[in-house]
């Protein structure tokens, strides 16, 4: 034990120990760490890298390489995982030409690869997350009172049944008919363009998934009518329309009709 | 009916005792003298034309709207008084309302037939100021209006403006959002009145806004007040009419002293009394098929809340349409605030209505005619007043086009504020436009009708001469339409006659004589009107060289 207790002062030999120690408890750390964890967390970085390499191809054109933002769109720090799921979900980005708005059209990416981007532009910064399904499904809903929230918080906007309505310089608020739960509950959190956003400290969950109930008695392919023909549930402007060609246009072809046939005895 | 009555009495002498039916009208008769009035009245006889029936279109709604106000008011609560909802529609249940909206949600829900009693209240109400304001076009388009049916022209307008507001203050009984927002509006408007605003707002609300009162004030307007101004007139207007007899297209046998048509009973009668079937079966189809003020989805009035696209029913839409395109000025004057961005639509509103109104003064005074009128102008023969008429429907578009500028918007796909700009501009120059427009193709039709009377029908016939020039045959019109072109009578201009008087003294002539001639020559002068053919310009044509 000489030669050892004599190399102890060896100017080295913290560092061998050092290096000792650390082999040991990584090979700890590798013999009793969970594995799962490190399996989600290689997914994480995996999904990550994935939604990078998405990104610079989709994206990075318009918000610069590492999401700080171009003249061309906005910065992506902090943005969120919601607001990409939201963006990217309903078409909207990438966006395309430019106009008064960026508009809603055909996914262009699959749910996986949106995920992807998700995590990427959620690395970047700290964001709203995608919300659970239990946090949007309409299940559960207050609809009445999500009626009086969406009343108040939103119609000025959208209509009172979400039909939409026009915003100045071209812009407008879309109508909400068949828009998805999650997407719904996402525009809320995130506040895309014009919209304000209305966070979980001034709407909390519950008064979302109750608009979000609300409007799926209102205003989806399984809300009734119960008058009959909705004419758009614009309010009296379709109304006026349809009064003036189908009720007016009716009298007037009638009184032509009656007009024409009349007693035969005086018909010069 | 009442012709039977007077036969019934002969008829009794001969075969001893008349029918039941026979008897009961003898004894009303020997009462109310039934038969001398029928007598009087039922050979009245009512010409045939379409357009003349859009007035009966008007009563036969106005006759529809009352009959299912009556039953509406059966269960309608016209009460402020807060309660919450517990009835069937599961989106507004548990939520506060006035209970003016939660009998209306009654009424829709579990009133038997009573949504489609509302929607074809709605309807009607819609169908009926549309047929008021084509009948009253046709009646200015044809010049019915003049003398000696200009008390009936005012009695008219009376009615469409009555008609607006009776179904202004209706729309906002239930108190729902939409109607709430307006009834917002109209506050607004009142207020904006310089000095006795603040004082007419409080005393038609009864306070602030929107206070306890207001439902059930416009309810006694609504059912009560102006309707029974309306019965009113529209009774005298139906007896002027028939006082007046109908007016009648120009034709071979029809004169300013008489019409031809068909009695007006029995012949008339059942015409109508089908067609009143028909106006109501349209009606029904509407409010069978259609939603109208679906005050479910818009939800009970709150003063927080405001929903989109909120617009008034489209016969106040012009109004909106001010309101919308107006920039919003103000003035700041010692600490008072005039809203000018509101008061001057406010302004303008009775103006767009009361520029048509005054039309048949106007021009009685310019031409000085004091003829009475029974056969009806060609709108073409009259191109200045067309004019006029067809540039005041584009004015009444264009702001009716400002008052859904949201909806055009999201519809077409532009910006809102480029729309309004439009309507800004076209608020000035598309009646001009208009005007000039409708006047050239009346002088152009004008032109037309003088080539028909002079040149014959075209053919179509395409003949060959000897010497190879190719012609088409014209046909000689018949007879009749010849009248017909050529019935009007083409007014001369006024003539100020010579400056100087035959000392040769300047004559005097005063401002409203100068301008009324200037008025005068614009109207029948050169350029106003194309000569309609003389019969000796006729009798050259068709007399020697045939056809040209
Ligand atoms: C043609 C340029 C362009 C492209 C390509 C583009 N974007 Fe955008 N993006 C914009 C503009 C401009 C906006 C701002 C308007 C808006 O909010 O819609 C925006 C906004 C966003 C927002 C919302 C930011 C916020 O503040 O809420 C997100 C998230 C987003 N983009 C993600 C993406 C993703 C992910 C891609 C690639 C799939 C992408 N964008 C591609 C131009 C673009
Ligand atoms: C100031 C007006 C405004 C208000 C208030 C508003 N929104 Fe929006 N909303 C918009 C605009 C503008 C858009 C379009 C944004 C875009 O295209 O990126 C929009 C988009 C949406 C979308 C996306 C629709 C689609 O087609 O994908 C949803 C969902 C939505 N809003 C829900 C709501 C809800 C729920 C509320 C109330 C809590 C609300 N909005 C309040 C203006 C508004
Ligand atoms: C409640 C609304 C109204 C009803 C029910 C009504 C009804 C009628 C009817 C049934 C006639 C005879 C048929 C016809 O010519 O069409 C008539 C004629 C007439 N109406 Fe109206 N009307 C209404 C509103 C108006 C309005 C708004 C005006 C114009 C401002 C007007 C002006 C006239 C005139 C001048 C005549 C005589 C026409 C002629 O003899 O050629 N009326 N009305």
């Amino acid at each position: 034990m000489k030669k050892l207790s004599a190399r102890r002062r060896h100017p080295l030999a913290a560092l061998v120990v050092l290096l000792f120690a650390l082999a040991a408890t990584g090979g700890l750390y590798a013999a009793f760490a969970p594995a799962e964890k490190a399996q989600a967390d290689s997914a994480q970085s995996l999904a990550t890298e994935e939604g990078k390499k998405l990104y610079s191809v989709g994206c990075a054109s318009c918000h610069g390489t590492s999401g700080q933002g171009t003249h061309n769109g906005p910065s992506l720090v902090g943005v969120g995982a919601a607001a990409v799921d939201f963006q990217v979900g309903t078409g909207r980005m990438p966006a395309q030409q430019p106009g008064a708005q960026v508009p809603r059209k055909k996914a262009i990416y699959d749910q996986a690869q949106i995920d992807q981007l998700a995590a990427y532009i959620a690395s970047l910064g700290p964001g709203p997350a995608i919300p659970t399904k239990q946090q949007y499904s309409p299940d559960g809903a207050d609809i009445a009172n999500g009626g009086q929230l969406f009343r108040t918080n939103c119609a000025q906007c959208h209509n009172s049944t979400g039909k939409g309505g026009a915003l100045s310089e071209g812009k407008f608020a879309p109508t909400l008919d068949g828009v998805d739960p999650k997407h719904l509950y996402e525009a809320m959190l995130t506040g895309p363009q014009n919209m304000p956003n209305f966070p979980d400290s001034t709407m909390p969950q519950k008064e979302k998934k109750d608009i979000i109930g609300y409007l799926a008695q209102v205003d989806s392919s399984k809300s009734s009518s119960p008058g009959g023909l909705e004419l758009g549930g614009l309010g009296p402007v379709s109304e006026g329309l349809f009064a003036w060609i189908f009720g007016l246009g009716a009298m007037i072809t009638v009184a032509i009709w009656v007009a024409a046939h009349t007693a035969k005895a005086r018909k010069s | 009916m009442s012709t039977a009555s007077h036969e019934a009495t002969d008829a009794t002498a001969r075969r001893g005792k008349a029918p039941a039916g026979e008897r009961l009208a003898d004894w009303a008769d020997g009462r109310l003298g039934i038969y001398g009035l029928a007598k009087a009245n039922m050979r009245k006889i009512f010409p045939d034309h379409w357009s003349f029936m859009l007035g009966e279109v008007s009563l036969y709604s106005f006759v529809i709207i009352i009959l299912t106000g009556v039953y509406l008011t059966l269960f309608f609560h016209p009460s402020m008084q807060e309660v919450v909802y517990n009835g069937p529609y599961v989106p507004l249940q548990g939520i506060r309302m006035s209970e003016a909206f939660e009998s209306t949600m009654h009424i829709s829900f579990e009133v038997r037939g009573g949504l489609l009693i509302r929607q074809i209240h709605h309807w009607a109400a819609l169908v009926f100021v549309a047929a008021m304001l084509v009948h009253m076009m046709r009646v200015f388009f044809t010049g019915a209006f003049r003398k000696p049916r200009e008390v009936n022209w005012v009695f008219g307008f009376l009615l469409l403006v009555l008609g607006m507001f009776t179904g202004f203050t209706g729309y906002s009984l239930p108190d729902d959002l939409l109607s709430g927002t307006g009834v917002r509006f109209m506050e607004g408007a009142i207020l904006s009145v310089p000095i006795v605003g603040t004082y007419l707002q409080m005393f038609l609300f009864g306070g602030e806004f929107p206070g306890h009162d207001f439902v059930s004030r416009f309810y006694t307007i609504h059912i009560l007040l102006l309707p029974g101004i309306m019965a009113a007139l529209l009774v005298g207007h139906l007896i002027l009419v028939f006082y007046h007899k109908h007016t009648q297209w120009a034709g071979p046998g029809r004169t300013n002293k008489n019409v031809v048509g068909m009695p007006l009973l029995p012949v008339y009668m059942a015409k109508a009394g089908g067609f009143f079937f028909l106006v109501f079966g349209v009606i029904a189809a509407c409010a069978a098929i259609a939603t109208i003020n679906p005050i479910w989805a818009f939800g009970p009035y709150r003063p927080d809340q405001v929903s989109t696209g909120a617009q008034p029913d489209w016969y106040m839409g012009f109004s909106e349409g001010l309101i919308r395109v107006m920039p919003g000025w103000e003035i700041n004057l010692w600490g008072h605030t005039l809203q000018l961005g509101v008061f001057i639509p406010l302004i303008i509103f009775p103006l767009v209505l009361v520029t048509i109104a005054v039309w048949p003064f106007i021009e009685a005074w310019v031409t000085g005619d004091d003829r009475e009128h029974h056969i009806l102008d060609r709108p073409r023969n009259r191109p200045v007043r067309t004019g006029f008429g067809a540039a005041w429907i584009s004015w009444y578009l264009i702001l009716l086009v400002g008052g859904g500028n949201d909806l055009w918007a999201t519809h077409f796909h532009l910006s809102i504020n480029a729309i309004t700009w439009t309507v800004r501009i076209g608020f000035f120059a598309i009646p001009a436009l208009t005007f000039v427009i409708t006047k050239r193709i009346c002088l152009g039709l004008q032109r037309r009708d003088r080539d028909k009377v002079l040149h014959g029908r075209e053919t179509g016939i395409i003949k060959r001469l000897p010497h190879g020039e190719f012609i088409e045959v014209h046909e000689p019109l018949p007879q009749d339409q010849m009248h017909t072109l050529t019935a009007h009578d083409q007014p001369e201009p006024l003539e100020l006659g010579p400056d100087v008087d035959e000392n040769g003294v300047r004559r005097k002539v005063d401002r409203k004589t100068k301008l009324r001639a200037k008025l005068s020559r614009s109207m029948y002068g050169e350029g106003a009107q194309i000569p309609k053919p003389t019969a000796a310009e006729h009798a050259e044509i068709t007399s020697g060289h045939g056809h040209h």
